[in-house]
């Protein structure tokens, strides 16, 4: 039931509130929603994107920065727009890597039409699992979350475990919802990013 | 080695030698997606101490990759051919032009010296006018004679802090 799911906003709170120096990247929703937050010199708002190029470029930071760890938080249209990048993660297989796919069923920021993996899209009226999508695609350590009190309890287990660590978020959509801006220009955001990225008293 | 190098004009850069020059240049990654040419550097690469080789799945994944790995201080080249420049369109825009970052690629001229396999091969028509048309800094390597100019594109491309592209011509697909 889509009612009973947890809202983006309050999941990336329940983030917000239990990271400590890890590498945050957002995009389309996540994007929109942790920039209502206070800032963090390791937050990444990958906006503009390439569209689910997100995942692809934790990895690249994951494996270039192996004593941080890298948050990413993807939507599940930016994952099914890059599958493959599931398994790219987990043939590199960085301990430092967390994907985070917030499940809201649709494109929200295009006025809310059903991806392929969801029911109301699908000839069986069944949503795929992202779960078992992530364990065929070689994830090991992987969290299915329902609620914000399961978020709540798990997510310090999400950001400190041995990864890659896979998490499925099932967030409702918001009606209507519009897209993320950017927080800035491009350039000048990724130089002070990569900087904050090679100081090693970068934190809150 | 599974596959016996082949020394014959359709190959400029041999495995030995391009890892050598990767290494002398600094590269710390390569990401890739190989063709039947460029693949023949597989086992050179994985054995090389100094370069770690990441496989994707596809090639505009192969761009968002070397920009998690620039902005965390590593610095990776993309190596795929010219039809994966094609599939790269969206994620070449967003890193090479909105955030500006150097990365930069050695990307495969597909049937350039040998058609044969591909007769009317349509790569022949679409690379050097989509290579064009993204706007990024590129030199073209037609003959062994022209091999120094990667390390000379790369390094100047690096010193200026922006974005490079080294089209190698291929023999067959």
């Amino acid at each position: 039931m889509t009612s009973a799911r947890m809202s983006t906003a309050d999941s990336l709170r329940i983030l917000h509130t239990a990271r400590n120096d890890e590498v945050v990247i957002t995009t389309m929703s996540t994007a929109r929603e942790w920039t209502q937050l206070p800032p963090h010199p390791l937050d990444f708002v990958y906006v503009p994107s390439s569209m689910g190029q997100a995942s692809a470029l934790g990895l690249g930071m994951a494996l270039a920065q192996p004593s941080r760890r890298i948050v990413v938080c993807n939507g599940d249209g930016c994952t099914l727009m890059n599958l493959g990048s599931l398994v790219s993660i987990t043939a590199a297989a960085p301990k430092n890597l967390v994907l985070l796919v917030f499940d809201n069923e649709v494109y929200e920021i295009t006025g809310g039409q059903g991806t392929a993996a969801s029911g109301r899209r699908r000839a069986d009226g069944d949503s795929l699992d992202y779960g078992e999508m992530a364990r065929a695609c070689g994830f090991q350590k992987i969290h299915v979350i329902e609620n914000c009190e399961q978020w709540e309890s798990e997510v310090n287990q999400l950001l400190t475990e041995e990864g890659p660590v896979f998490g499925w978020l099932k967030v409702a959509p918001v009606p209507g919802g519009a897209g993320p801006r950017s927080p800035g220009p491009g350039p000048e955001r990724a130089r002070a990013f990569a900087a904050a990225l090679q100081d090693p008293q970068s934190s809150r | 080695m599974g596959k016996r190098l082949q020394v014959d004009k359709y190959h400029i850069y041999q495995d030995q030698e391009i890892v050598s020059l990767l290494e002398e240049i600094g590269i710390t990654h390569v990401v890739w997606v190989p063709d039947s040419t460029l693949g023949l550097w597989e086992a050179a690469l994985a054995s090389s101490p100094a370069i770690e080789l990441i496989s994707v799945c596809r090639e505009g994944e192969a761009w968002a990759v070397a920009a998690g790995l620039h902005l965390g201080g590593s610095k990776p080249l993309v190596i795929i051919q010219c039809t994966g420049l094609f599939e790269s369109g969206d994620a070449l825009r967003n890193v090479l032009h909105d955030y500006q970052l150097p990365l930069y690629g050695l990307i495969g001229y597909r049937s350039y010296l040998n058609s044969e396999s591909l007769p009317g091969d349509s790569c022949l028509k679409f690379t050097e006018p989509v290579l064009a048309a993204w706007n990024v800094d590129s030199i073209f390597i037609d003959s062994a004679e022209k091999k120094d100019q990667f390390k000379e594109h790369y390094l100047k491309c690096q010193q200026a802090g922006r974005a490079g592209i080294t089209l190698l011509a291929e023999g067959r697909a």
